[in-house]
């Protein structure tokens, strides 16, 4: 087996990162964008070709990297995530071509969004612990770099990217432990060794491994009560990083659970996979929640990955849960869903991230109250953003719908199992399943209406304009690979059956049948997205038809006449008397109170003359993270106290200092003696 | 049966389907005022007036605000076309709808959403208040609505083993004692408080209200005129048809052809005018009789739905 297309996305990758940091200004950002299409392009080959055959692509070196070398393994699961961040990196550095001008065409932003990019390539292959490791950190790094690019303008930046910093850490440090501790029982570090061994552990040391790792890469997808950095980070990174970490970076979180869960340990008892599952219901909920009640576009967005990875993290708990009730192949199919919801996202999260980055360059804004109006001025853009929308929400014919139906399915037909933990997770999962879904539904339908649609509530958003083509084509090409999901989910799907036979053993190799409509291997519950895209375009297009049919019986005169909105007999509407993304959200926020504990403060001041006469009334509203309240700020808080009271001790009274001397050996004679 | 013959036949039936569902929609709702006006002591109008606003209103001129985009005339069509796709696939006439194997039922329901969120974009593309308020309460009750309607489909799918909407009625027609299982009740349940809740019907929306601070539907609609409001209205009663159809089918399945046949459908369709009448006079009269709730006490009903539909899931796993 050919493995040079390896080494081929590791050069280009790596030329691409040098080129960036030291051609001039004009030049650095094409030649980067044009070598990390080159990694890209490789990746994909390398990729397919594993896909294709189903035989993993093995490449190891011992002079790369001393004492361990570098062991490359590229199975069909990792090939999966390959293809995922190929797409995603294509969009994302053909958009930045346009979007370089605002703030990324830096030396060292053009320097490390190919090295981010190849890293995050390479993650997947990784076939060593030593190699793994290494291609993990690299990509923590240079997303932080990437967080921090623009600093000097945005002050929210720093403390996000401190937040990232800490977070990402803990977690690399959790996966460090876990991953060593496993290389240490089996004696070697290759992945395939560990995987031969793992029967041999003893389940104390298989739990706290897995719990290790779930803790690490939980963090890395954004999982609560993990998610902490994400809604900072994501929003404060240059858009097309944004797209990346979102649609990319984030899958790889899950890819770590699964490798350590399903594919080194070789699946575990239940209660692994409801602990995922459970994470995965909250995550969900909370995700969707918190999406539905931000007025900020970017952090919508940030939020909905979490929901999303919680999707996908119901499904992963569920295929491990059912694998260990002795039905492989529903385990199999929870697991294509979980896949499948994961490649949706990166195309939807990714177009969509790429459009608010658009919007936010041409109005100078992400807050969603200071938007509006964009869908006339920024046509391309909109329906960019509308597809996306649409995608997440999971309305057909587009692939969001494709992925929940699957979900959907899998959680059904995982009941024949007798297990009183199965029994009660498929309710629960299909209640937080369908609320998340109507949550995200609100949420889309907040971010369109209010940020795209009615009057431009800013004089910033009344003179947009649409962005370069460069930045349309590649938030239109995820767009474009979310309409082509939805109608032709086929195109996919043997992949992904082929990732999930690897992971789930004993399976049937293809749960799903057909080629028009998605068939479920033994059940007779078929989907026909070709049939539902065909069938309401016709309908569309007979509705249409008929009136315009109408519009010529009637009288001659112009049929659509433009005219002044109602406003309950009062002229001159100004565009502030629209609903605004918070009052949008207000009956949600209320609803969950409980949940989301938002800050509300009522300022009355009355003239001086009479206190019956108010003079001003203020009224703040924020929701604050309640994960960060509760469990973050409380350690942070503790961590400054005990800062601050050490200080204490040093004053600079040299006879302190003294005494503290002669203390300390007094202790240690006590001690010794 | 050839190629050709099944495809005629499928679009036979489902072209059936559609003009019942299309003409017998603002029937319904003709009759359903109707009731309303008797129970109140009016005359009312009559059965059909909703059939002669409908042709009004598709020859009068269309009206745009002034700020709206596409998206407000795409509304409307997406609604309707997404009821004529259902319409078109479900099992309403016979048991064996030719595009049956696709009437999933998971699929119809969110074929359903697509038509409501459309709607709600188009309300919010008018850039006043009201279609920001409407927009936002209809998204918040269909956010809690969301719950209930997809555990109670788990209940009915769970014994079934399927979700598909055709077998779900066969295996009614076929073992009738189904019917009476505790599942079924509980989904039952479930169902009408969805179904209230969806087609804005008392007591969680007021149809025939046009008091500005609690309108939901009304209030999305307000900007529409003309052929756009006709649509608009020929896809909520078209909506509203096809949820009591697929209720009284579901949980009364008596009527339904076997086959695709011709005497058959028309006999399921006759069966399904009846049936579906008996359920819409049945919600009229509860109209008459029920406030509309404020909108801050209503995720308590939506709640009590949703007990109603895990109870009838938890059954399922624990009679099974």
């Amino acid at each position: 087996m050919s493995n040079v297309s390896l080494v081929i996305v590791a050069g280009a990758g790596l030329t691409a990162a040098i080129v960036g940091g030291t051609l001039p200004a004009q030049a650095r950002v094409r030649a980067a964008v044009v070598l990390t299409w080159g990694a890209c392009a490789a990746a994909l080959v390398a990729a397919a070709t594993v896909l294709r055959t189903g035989q993993p692509m093995v490449l190891h070196s011992s002079q790369v990297l001393p004492l361990t070398g570098v062991t490359m393994v590229l199975d069909p699961l990792g090939a999966v995530f390959v293809v995922v961040t190929a797409v995603v990196a294509l969009a994302a550095t053909l958009y930045w071509l346009g979007y370089a001008s605002h703030g990324l065409s830096t030396r060292t932003a053009s320097a490390v969004l190919p090295l981010f990019v190849t890293s995050m390539l390479l993650v997947p292959a990784a076939g060593s612990v030593a190699t793994f490791l290494v291609l993990w950190e690299l990509m923590a790094l240079s997303s932080l770099l990437l967080v921090l690019v623009d600093q000097r303008n945005r002050e929210a930046a720093r403390s996000a990217a401190q937040w990232y910093a800490v977070m990402t850490h803990a977690g690399a440090a959790a996966i460090l432990l876990a991953l060593v501790m496993l290389s240490a029982h089996a004696g070697a570090q290759t992945f395939a060794a560990i995987e031969t061994y793992a029967v041999h552990l003893s389940p104390a040391v298989r739990g706290t491994a897995f719990v290790l790792a779930l803790v690490g890469f939980g963090s890395k997808a954004g999982a609560v009560p993990l998610h902490v950095w994400l809604p900072k980070a994501h929003p404060e990174a240059p858009s097309p990083a944004s797209a990346l970490m979102s649609g990319a970076m984030v899958n790889l979180g899950i890819y770590g659970i699964v490798l350590v869960g399903d594919r080194l340990l070789g699946g575990g008892p239940a209660w692994w996979w409801l602990v995922v599952t459970a994470v995965g219901v909250i995550s969900a909920l909370f995700g969707a929640l918190h999406a539905a009640t931000s007025t900020d576009l970017k952090r919508l967005l940030a939020y909905s990955t979490t929901d999303n990875m919680g999707l996908v993290l119901i499904g992963v708990g569920a295929s491990g849960l059912f694998a260990t009730t002795g039905h492989p192949t529903v385990a199999a199919l929870a697991m294509v869903a979980a896949l499948l919801v994961l490649v949706n996202h990166a195309a939807f999260k990714g177009s969509l991230f790429l459009s608010a980055g658009s919007v936010q360059v041409a109005t100078g804004s992400r807050d969603l109250d200071r938007l509006g109006g964009l869908m006339r001025r920024m046509p391309v853009t909109g329906v960019v953003f509308l597809v996306g929308a649409l995608s997440i929400a999971a309305l057909p014919p587009l692939n969001g719908f494709v992925g929940e139906w699957l979900l959907f399915q899998s959680l059904l037909h995982g009941l024949p199992a007798s297990s009183t933990a199965v029994a009660i997770t498929v309710p629960i999962g299909v209640a937080a399943l369908a609320l998340t879904g109507g949550l995200t539904a609100a949420a889309f339908v907040k971010a369109v209406g209010v940020g795209l649609l009615g009057r431009p509530r800013s004089p910033q958003a009344a003179s947009a304009h649409e962005v370069p083509r460069t930045m349309q084509m590649g938030a239109g090409l995820l767009a474009g690979v979310c309409v082509l999901l939805g109608i032709a989910p086929m195109a996919v799907l043997p992949a992904l059956e082929r990732a999930a036979a690897m992971v789930v053993p004993g399976a049937s190799a293809h749960p799903l049948q057909g080629s028009g409509d998605l068939h479920l291997a033994g059940l007779q519950d078929v989907l026909s997205p070709g049939l539902l895209a065909a069938g309401l375009a016709l309908a569309a297009g007979a509705v249409v038809g008929v009136r315009r049919l109408a519009r010529r019986r009637s009288r001659p005169r112009p049929m659509l006449r433009r005219a002044e909105a109602w406003g309950c007999g009062r002229q001159l509407q100004t565009a502030r008397m629209q609903y605004t993304a918070t009052s949008f959200a207000e009956p949600l926020q209320r609803v969950f109170d409980d949940v989301l504990r938002p800050d509300r403060d009522l300022d009355v001041s009355h003239l001086a003359e009479s206190r019956y006469y108010v003079e001003k009334v203020t009224y703040r509203t924020s929701i604050g993270d309640a994960v960060e309240h509760g469990l973050y700020r409380p350690v942070i808080g503790a961590v400054q106290w005990w800062g601050r009271h050490a200080r204490a001790v040093q004053n600079g009274s040299v006879h302190r200092y003294l005494a503290y001397g002669l203390v300390a050996l007094v202790v240690i004679l006590a001690v010794i003696a | 049966m050839t190629g050709t013959a099944t495809g005629v036949a499928a679009v036979l039936v489902a072209g059936a389907q559609i003009a019942a569902v299309a003409v017998g929609g603002p029937l319904l709702v003709g009759v359903m005022r109707k009731v309303r006006s008797h129970l109140e002591g009016r005359v009312g109008p009559p059965v059909h007036q909703p059939l002669l606003d409908v042709r009004k209103l598709f020859a009068k001129q269309r009206v745009r605000p002034e700020d709206a985009s596409w998206v407000f005339g795409a509304g409307p069509v997406v609604l309707v076309a997404t009821a004529v796709v259902v319409a078109a696939i479900s099992p309403l006439a016979t048991s064996h709808p030719p595009l049956g194997p696709s009437a999933d039922f998971f699929a119809v329901v969110f074929v359903l959403l697509l038509g409501s969120v459309s709607l709600a974009l188009a309300a919010l593309d008018t850039g006043t208040a009201f279609g920001g308020m409407g927009s936002s309460r209809a998204m918040t009750i269909g956010a809690l609505t969301e719950p209930a309607l997809l555990v109670a489909i788990l209940a009915l799918s769970i014994p079934a083993h399927t979700s598909n909407l055709p077998a779900l009625v066969r295996i009614g027609l076929a073992q009738p004692q189904v019917l009476a299982s505790p599942e079924r009740i509980f989904a039952l349940g479930a169902f009408v408080v969805v179904i209230l809740a969806e087609s804005g019907r008392l007591p969680v929306d007021n149809p025939s209200t046009h008091l500005e601070l609690t309108m939901i539907h009304e209030a999305m609609i307000l900007e529409y005129a003309g052929p756009d409001l006709a649509l608009v209205s020929l896809g909520e009663s078209m909506r509203l048809t096809l949820l009591l159809g697929l209720l009284v089918n579901l949980f009364v399945p008596w009527g339904v052809a076997a086959g695709p046949g011709a005497a058959g459908v028309v006999i399921g369709l006759a069966a399904l005018a009846g049936k579906v009448t008996v359920a819409g006079i049945a919600i009229a009269t509860f109209e008459v009789f029920t406030a509309k709730l404020r909108l801050f006490r209503l995720p308590e009903l939506l709640a009590g739905g949703f007990v109603l539909a895990v109870l009838g899931a938890v059954t399922a796993l624990v009679v099974r």
